[in-house]
């Protein structure tokens, strides 16, 4: 559905072609400044990922060589849930206030407007957990071989658990309660990045290359940020025309 | 823009005969909710430089109405016709192959274009300033872009001068609705589709809104709200739904 209108706009005319990257421009631009201005929503992820973390020495055990076992699978657990956390007011707020109304009927495609959505939401979420997690790597005591793997994988996995994770937002914006829901309709989504995500690190630690599976988690993001859009495009077209 | 298959007109009587002004056809339409049938059989047409208010009680289906036009909702029965041209796909497709089926996106897109609806909910964000909700929901469409002196004028006309840099949650209800409608005065749009554009509006507003809608009705546009007040317009055309309930059969229209 939104493909077939992305080929309409396309073929009318030049001028809509050209005012297509103004529309995803603008649209980038208006969800960065509502994302500034409700820094809580942007702060709650990664205070949520710092807190866990400074309570792990103190709940399992203080001593390095323990620590530095669990860090790759751990530090990925939680940014995982640092993730999942965000997701539930992504399109909550335009759902509630009509924008999502707005932007279903504009004559840009919702393909490009969703993705730009999500690429903020990565900006303000997945970003900047990727950007704080070797300060915490530290304090689980990750080898230092483990920081620069954990930081591309992150910043790969998180890209992709965002536009993963939009889907299932999408398909539950219009219930009253979808928050549930929506964590079983991604945590089985969310397996496999957390699987190649977290062998990245560990492989690294243990020595081994680590380029396979770090491509294997390139491939996830190349194939969520192309086709996801499609999917969140219809689900979101689904909840409002309800 | 040609009609490919001229005997779709043939094939069903029209309850009002489209003419060269009619820009949309209703026909035959009914819209449920759940199992419960809200509406059936409107058959109505909208000419350019009509103004017309959809009333009916509360739950009768007015705003079901509305979407069902700007296809929101596609779960409706019956025809709805833009220019001549069916919007619903799934009526094409039940009677011709995909050639045809295509170009009924198409139409869909070149009634979206020509589209404004305002809705219940505006679209207006509460951490946004008037300027900045005002230049994304106009250039959202991608018709036209409008430069910031464009919708400070608009701003203006709605009387929010002096406002624009406040941020939507310092403003009332009212001006937040205002911001919203500050889009009849940027917009080309043919045809306006409001969903209750009185609600939360001062006395002055609202004659200066019935206006607005006067000269775009003489400009060739077409106006369709919902309401219940009564409008102070003379042109005013009325599209009773109580009129298409079957079991209360006039009873709600007083």
């Amino acid at each position: 559905m939104g493909n077939s209108q992305a080929e309409s706009s396309m073929n009318t005319s030049h001028s809509s072609a050209t005012s297509l990257y103004s529309t995803l421009f603008s649209v980038f631009r208006r969800e960065l400044r509502i994302a500034f201005r409700q820094q809580s929503d942007m702060i709650n992820p990664i205070l949520f990922f710092l807190m866990v973390v400074t309570m792990m020495p103190l709940g399992i055990s203080p001593q390095a060589s323990v620590l530095s076992e669990l860090a790759p699978g751990l530090l990925w657990v939680i940014a995982l849930l640092a993730c999942l956390l965000s997701l539930d007011g992504l399109f909550r707020s335009d759902y509630e206030d009509g924008t999502l109304e707005q932007c279903i009927l504009s004559t840009q495609p919702l393909y490009f407007i969703v993705l730009a959505k999500v690429v903020v939401h990565w900006l303000t979420t997945g970003l900047p957990l990727t950007l704080v997690a070797p300060l915490l790597g530290v304090l689980l005591s990750l080898p230092a071989d483990g920081f620069i793997p954990l930081w591309l994988s992150l910043m790969l996995g998180t890209a992709t658990l965002s536009f993963v994770g939009a889907i299932g937002a999408a398909l539950t914006v219009s219930l009253r309660k979808g928050g549930l829901l929506l964590s079983l309709i991604i945590m089985p989504l969310y397996v496999p990045v957390l699987i190649f995500g977290a062998s990245t690190v560990r492989y690294a630690v243990e020595g081994v290359a680590y380029g396979s599976t770090l491509a294997v988690l390139g491939g996830f993001f190349a194939l969520a940020f192309v086709l996801a859009p499609l999917a969140i495009a219809g689900a979101l077209r689904m909840s409002v025309e309800e | 823009m040609v009609n490919k298959s001229p005997n779709y007109f043939s094939k069903t009587s029209l309850g009002d005969a489209p003419n060269n002004h009619s820009l949309l056809t209703f026909n035959q339409v009914a819209c449920h909710r759940d199992e419960r049938v809200l509406f059936s059989g409107v058959n109505y047409t909208i000419n350019s430089g009509d103004i017309v208010q959809i009333t009916g009680a509360n739950g009768i289906g007015k705003t079901t109405l509305l979407r069902a036009i700007i296809g929101l909702l596609q779960d409706y029965e019956g025809d709805i016709r833009w220019r001549g041209q069916s919007l619903d796909g799934r009526a094409i497709d039940k009677n011709s192959d995909n050639d045809i089926d295509k170009d009924a996106d198409n139409y869909r897109y070149d009634f979206t274009s020509e589209l404004l609806f305002i809705g219940h909910l505006a679209g207006v964000k509460q951490s946004l300033t008037p300027r900045e909700n005002l230049q994304f929901l106009a250039n959202l469409h991608g018709t036209t872009a409008y430069s910031l002196g464009q919708v400070d004028d608009a701003l203006a006309q709605v009387g929010l001068y002096g406002y624009e840099d406040m941020p939507g949650h310092q403003l009332s209800a009212g001006q937040n609705r205002r911001i919203a409608l500050a889009r009849l005065y940027l917009n080309q749009a043919t045809i306006w589709v409001l969903d209750e554009p009185y609600t939360a509006l001062d006395a002055q507003a609202i004659k200066k809104l019935e206006a607005l809608f006067v000269t775009h009705a003489e400009q060739g546009g077409c106006v369709v709200f919902t309401s219940h007040q009564a409008p102070a317009i003379q042109t005013l055309r009325i599209l009773s739904l109580s009129d298409y309930v079957d079991d209360h059969k006039g009873n709600l229209d007083g």
